[in-house]
């Protein structure tokens, strides 16, 4: 069958599943989009390329599917590299399709071009300059392979102008296979038997779960290792959801932010069982004192995440869910209980730690505080909302006090720690879930970066919720000032900001405000009944911090608590 | 479980698709992860559609490790091999540019019988030099021609093959 380039890229985005893109056209890719209104496929018109990603990127969390992206050459491509990078330091499946100047125009410095390739090389799991027609299938497919198998990661394919109207014979492509990429999915059963090994003698067991447990469906299977052999269970900021924030045996997130009594089970455990981590600085803080009196088995798909930061005892490689499978079915089939004296002076431990330090906050009669509508907006939504975040404070809040029960419920950028990736990513969640409630909870400073998305969610009647505890400053940065810098504030105290009610009709949806805690609950209420995008202002305390922080670079126990 | 972990010089060989941009990303992952490279060497192979690359860099056990992971995580390196002891060979090559002084030339070119080297070019007052060997013959070589004035050298890093098994011998 003789296509185009334009309609293979449609007909691979059919085969692989796809029913939604996120994109903003151009030059380059003109004929992709006249070829694009022609397919089925819904394309979803974002206000900045940086938007695109981040809903494609929202879209994948939230529904496992691969998100893609279309947007045109050079300043189409560059504005797609933040959301590239955020996506690819959380593992999110994505391909990421950009338009290139003509075959030869390339090397030229044509106009609007960039060596997109080149500059996005360290922050993809792989990407590719298709040079002839012929070979646009076989990328798109290996691009879409890539993109999904093994640790999950962005994929870009950056396809030159003139391969769109280039017709070659089509012949449908045999599944994929990459001589030299096979991930590892089944783990080694001899480092299975290692691990159960040293769960028989453990006496302070903890299991500490990531984004790796999410992205590998592995929450069911991580369950059940807890309840069998009853062991508390802490996870990343990337990891909320992967185990039930209800369930009596968690511990809460642990790390910089994380609750005092995850802090402390890590810290004298004898057993640390790490499922699709990669022990980022933010978590182990001092390296040398993460954990140190436990014998640590590391599971993850990605050989490069184990031994990186901690040395580990048991190392195993393979996918999280078949490893816990392993795992589990070899507790059973060796009747392994936990002996319930032993484990329970262990868990009271925990609950003495739990007593000892809470999440806390005090909730005067005149000023919000941020925590509080959290709280209020955990309780209205009865927990089930989708959860987006930006980055700051807000996004330390929103782990610490909205409760997640199920995994892809709370969408963060945990790697990059990128603001203005709240909102995009509302919307693409809000795409894949249209039923849902999805709400950003963002800071004043970071809505902003990406403030012009509301014109998307209006266009596409995507009723996203967008709760901005405005605080006045980029609360983060000002809280290391206040507490580091002896409240030296450089440059983080916004001297002018819009008025956000007002700004969310301009773009034609709803704003409400709230200034008093007794507003909190009721602008929440209303906010959240009305059928289209909202934006809802709170008013909240500018000199509030996240509570416990551990100094960077210091042992997790040396917690600044309340 | 903290031992002080010494750094050594590791040969890294990798069979790579000979594509365009595969050794920017190679190059790229030791720049951006801080690794450190001593040597670079890349060439075709016997299968025009592979190249073979081999690297010299510093490393201790542990960061040893994360390289070599890291490397073969590129979807473009098809295998790799460390190839720093006994069981495979390796070499340089260099173009020595020496000053050639009437007093100096019988011992330039008994050096050079020495070394299995040859002289590739002769110039009014200097001599160009060709060697290979292994890094430790080079080092010697260079380090003997020193006093008499090295003008010029141009230097290849190593290059490393596993050797096949010898049945019999
Ligand atoms: C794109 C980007 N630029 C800068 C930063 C550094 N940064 C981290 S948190 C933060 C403050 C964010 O302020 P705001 O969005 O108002 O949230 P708050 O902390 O007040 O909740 C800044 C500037 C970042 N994470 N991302």
């Amino acid at each position: 069958m003789e296509l185009t380039g334009a309609q293979i890229l449609m007909e691979i985005l059919k085969e692989e599943g796809v029913d939604t893109i996120f994109g903003f056209p151009g030059g380059a890719v003109i004929d992709l989009y006249d070829e694009l209104i022609r397919s089925e496929l819904r394309h979803i018109l974002v206000r900045h390329e940086q938007g695109a990603v981040h809903a494609a990127d929202g879209y994948a969390r939230a529904s496992g599917k691969v998100g893609v992206c279309l947007v045109t050459s050079g300043p189409g491509a560059t504005n797609t590299v933040t959301g590239i990078a955020t996506a690819y330091m959380d593992s999110i499946p994505m391909v990421i399709v950009t338009g290139q100047v003509s075959a030869h125009l390339i090397g030229n410095d044509a106009f609007q071009e960039v060596d997109i390739v080149g500059i996005t090389r360290p922050c993809t799991k792989h990407n590719y300059l298709v040079n002839r027609v012929q070979d646009l299938a076989r990328t798109l497919k290996e691009a879409f392979f890539i993109a999904r198998s093994g640790r999950p990661g962005p994929v870009l394919v950056d396809i030159p102008k003139n391969l769109g109207l280039a017709k070659t014979d089509y012949q449908p492509i045999p599944p994929v296979s990459i001589k030299s990429y096979n991930p590892t999915y089944l783990p080694n059963m001899k480092q299975i038997r290692k691990a159960l090994a040293l769960l028989k003698t453990a006496k302070r067991p903890v299991i500490f779960g990531g984004g790796g447990v999410i992205l590998s469906k592995a929450s069911q299977e991580l369950s059940t290792l807890a309840h069998a052999l009853r062991i508390p269970v802490t996870t990343s900021l990337m990891g909320l959801g992967a185990f039930p924030g209800s369930d009596p045996l968690w511990l809460g997130m642990l790390g910089m932010h994380g609750t005092y009594r995850a802090n402390m089970a890590i810290s004298n455990c004898d057993l640390l069982i790490a499922v699709g981590v990669r022990f980022d600085d933010r978590v182990t803080g001092k390296t040398d004192c993460f954990a140190d009196q436990a014998k640590i088995v590391h599971i993850d798909i990605d050989p490069t995440s184990i031994r990186k930061n901690i040395p580990v005892a048991v190392p195993v490689v393979g996918d999280c869910r078949q490893s816990l499978i392993a795992l589990n079915r070899m507790i059973t089939e060796e009747g392994l209980v936990a002996s319930d004296e032993q484990r329970q002076e262990w868990l009271d431990q925990v609950l003495l730690w739990r007593k000892q330090h809470k999440l806390a906050y005090e909730q005067t009669a005149e000023v919000i505080k941020p925590q509080y509508v959290i709280e209020k907006l955990y309780k209205l939504t009865r927990g089930e909302a989708i959860i987006t975040t930006e980055v700051g404070q807000n996004q330390m809040w929103s782990a610490q006090f909205y409760h997640f029960d199920r995994p892809q419920q709370f969408l963060t950028s945990g790697g990059l720690g990128t603001m203005g990736f709240g909102l995009p990513a509302a919307i693409g969640a809000q795409v894949a879930y249209p039923e849902q409630t999805v709400v950003d909870i963002a800071g004043d400073g970071s809505i902003q970066m990406n403030i012009q998305e509301m014109a998307t969610a209006v266009q596409y009647k995507l009723p996203v919720k967008v709760v901005i505890l405005n605080n006045r400053c980029l609360g983060m940065v000002r809280q290391w000032q206040q507490l580091f810098y002896d409240k030296r504030y450089a440059h983080t105290l916004f001297e002018h900001a819009p008025d956000f009610v007002k700004l969310a009709e301009a773009f034609g949806a709803h704003g409400l405000r709230a200034t008093r805690p007794d507003e909190v609950e009721a602008t929440l209420a209303r906010g959240l009944a009305i059928k289209g995008p909202v934006i809802m202002d709170f008013v909240v305390e500018s000199e509030e911090c996240v509570y416990p922080m551990v100094p960077a670079g210091k042992p997790i126990t040396d917690m600044l608590l309340v | 479980m903290k031992r002080i972990m010494k750094s050594e010089k590791h040969t890294l060989t990798m069979l790579v698709d000979n594509e365009p941009g595969v050794l920017s990303r190679v190059v790229g992952l030791f720049s951006g992860r801080g690794f450190n490279i001593d040597s670079l060497c890349v060439a075709e192979t016997m299968d025009p559609k592979v190249s073979r690359i081999t690297i010299v860099t510093q490393a201790n056990q542990p960061l040893l490790e994360q390289i070599e992971k890291q490397l073969r995580k590129l979807i473009n390196v098809i295998k790799l091999r460390d190839m720093s002891d006994d069981s495979s060979v390796r070499r340089e090559m260099a173009l020595i540019c020496v000053q050639a002084r009437p007093e100096n030339r019988d011992e330039i070119l008994r050096l050079v019988n020495l070394f299995r080297a040859k002289v590739i070019d002769v110039a009014s007052n200097c001599y160009t030099i060709e060697a290979s060997g292994d890094e430790d013959k080079m080092k010697a070589l260079i380090g003997l021609l020193r006093p008499m004035g090295i003008k010029k050298i141009a230097r290849t890093g190593t290059v490393a093959l596993f050797r096949e098994p010898k049945r019999g011998i």
